[in-house]
């Protein structure tokens, strides 16, 4: 029957046991398409016309973006399955989401500051991007600390599913809200280069990380599932061998 | 309206009413940070006129989220919540009835004092009634998307400070409009947009508010 | 398709935006490398120290008939 792969894919030990085989799969292809990612963008991408060398932090900046709002959505579609579904390996993975999403989210935010020194002069502007970025930290931080607020488990995975699903209705309206006013709002001193039409030749490496970057947080999400799972399930036989076996 | 929800309001009203002094603590809140805005700012009627209409905004928004620990949390404690959850009222009316009257408790008073507070920080005359206005649509918001932080939290012990960081990033629409509202009548321009905007938060607030808050009050008090 | 810069030097300074675009890269590295290091380590070390606890229970458990007088 078509629904038994779903509720295999359900087991936390098949999980565990499937990710096993994958993993020095996906850390192999990760570490080609960062390595490679790293060293074009770095050395062999050409300067920006407007903005020196100072642009190469886009190829980190953009990916991680990219990641840290599509992270939410994985840490929120998992909480809705677990919720409507009550799949426990689904839940594992909202709350493993939420660590991965917040530190990605920190890493905009600190590369965006950075770039927008010697780009725009200011460490900080409270733009719609910008603005949205830290509110969307805010959400994942929240989630975090509901996590942590409850004693039994189920209790603190249904509250921050239905956090993460609040959340998310909200991520576009804060969007639109905060560019709304931002554009309301410009000062007349600062004006942000639009995304002027980028050349070819930077956008090949700029594909590449973003691709890493996808394989990175898929790899770390399984990371931090097997963490969880390993937790949660430590009273099962299957794990109890492994704790046999740990050194 | 069901005798029961009617029963429900009425209670809730009497216990409102019955301690004084917790209600007016949002009001007097409210009323001593905006005195300390110009200790910290400066006491210029021109920086103050530029700051008055967000920094009303934002001290009402911080005023509420203070009062909405005690939405749920009374009833939680004495165990009439349990009750309530079991009653056969459907829950997102329950929740509504509560919210309306946190809302007329603390939302409506602050809106209403308002004004006093822009004289105070010398908000120009033509935001006078839009502050009002902005305040008392966005104050409903606030207590409806506050409802579900105090239903996800309910039942933890140290929850308030909780309530505020899960709650904060899902005010902001809020904020940006309605003190929006306030400057862009001071500028000059019509506000019926700005307005309108706020009008169609509320009405999904008022859809959507209650069924998130009342699968959170199950979460909660089924534990 | 070429190396960019004439020299390593000027790799390191990037035209003097040096400090920026390599404080950039290395705090990535940093937050890159806790989030594949740190799951792993709390794994090895939550099933050592769940080996420590059972040793120690059945220990414990062992040392009790013993006891029993």
């Amino acid at each position: 029957m078509a629904w038994q792969w779903f509720y295999r894919m359900g087991s936390p030990r098949w999980f565990y046991e499937k990710t096993d085989r994958w993993i020095p799969w996906l850390a192999l292809v990760t570490a080609l398409l960062l390595g490679t990612g790293f060293v074009w963008a770095l050395g062999f991408a050409p300067a920006d016309a407007k903005q020196g060398n100072s642009y190469r932090i886009m190829y980190l900046h953009v990916p991680a973006a990219f990641l840290a709002l599509a992270g939410y959505y994985v840490m929120a579609i998992a909480g809705a399955i677990g919720l409507i579904w009550k799949m426990k390996l689904s839940d594992m993975v909202m709350k493993a989401a939420a660590p991965i999403g917040a530190a990605l989210t920190f890493l905009v935010l600190v590369t965006g500051a950075i770039w927008g020194k010697p780009t725009w002069g200011t460490w900080w502007v409270w733009d719609a991007r910008n603005t949205s970025m830290l509110l969307l930290l805010f959400l994942y931080l929240g989630v975090m600390a509901l996590q942590n607020a409850y004693q039994h488990q189920g209790t603190a995975d249904r509250a921050s599913a239905i956090l993460a699903l609040v959340g998310t209705v909200n991520i576009p309206i804060i969007y639109k809200s905060v560019d709304w006013w931002y554009t309301l709002h410009q000062p007349a001193t600062l004006k942000l280069t639009s995304e002027s039409t980028i050349h070819v030749s930077m956008l090949y490496p700029l594909f590449i990380m973003i691709a890493g970057f996808y394989c990175f947080y898929a790899l770390v999400l399984i990371f931090y599932t097997r963490l969880e799972i390993v937790q949660r399930e430590r009273r099962t036989q299957w794990v109890s061998a492994l704790v046999e076996g740990a050194k | 309206m069901s005798s029961g929800l009617k029963a429900l309001l009425q209670r809730d009203l009497t216990l409102a009413f019955r301690n004084r002094g917790e209600l007016t603590n949002p009001l007097v809140f409210f009323l001593m940070v905006i005195a300390m805005v110009p200790l910290g700012v400066s006491p210029e009627s021109k920086v103050l006129a530029n700051l008055a209409a967000g920094m009303i905004w934002v001290v009402a928004l911080l005023a509420t989220l203070l009062s909405l620990d005690s939405l749920f949390r009374n009833d939680f404690d004495d165990g009439s919540l349990e009750q309530i959850l079991i009653s056969p009222h459907p829950l997102y009316f329950i929740v509504l009835v509560k919210v309306f009257v946190h809302w007329l408790v603390t939302g409506l008073p602050l809106a209403l004092i308002s004004p006093l507070l822009g004289v105070m920080l010398f908000l120009p005359d033509a935001g006078f009634v839009p502050l009002c206005l902005s305040l008392l649509m966005g104050t409903a918001v606030l207590s409806l998307i506050g409802a579900i932080g105090a239903a996800l939290t309910v039942a933890l012990r140290k929850g308030g400070l909780l309530l505020s960081l899960i709650i904060m990033p899902l005010y902001v629409p809020v904020l940006i409009f309605g003190a929006s509202v306030v400057r862009t009548a001071i500028d000059g321009f019509p506000v019926a947009g700005e307005l309108a905007v706020l009008g169609a938060f509320l009405a999904m607030a008022i859809v959507l508010a209650p069924i998130a808050a009342a699968g959170a009050l199950r979460i909660s008090v089924n534990g | 398709m070429s190396f960019q810069f004439a020299s390593l030097a000027e790799f390191w300074t990037m035209a003097g935006h040096g400090p920026y675009v390599w404080a950039c890269y290395g705090v990535a590295f940093i937050v890159l490398a806790y989030l594949l290091i740190a799951p792993r380590r709390a794994h090895r070390q939550y099933l050592k120290q769940q080996r420590v606890l059972k040793v120690a229970s059945e220990n414990l458990s062992k040392a009790k008939p013993s006891q029993a007088k």
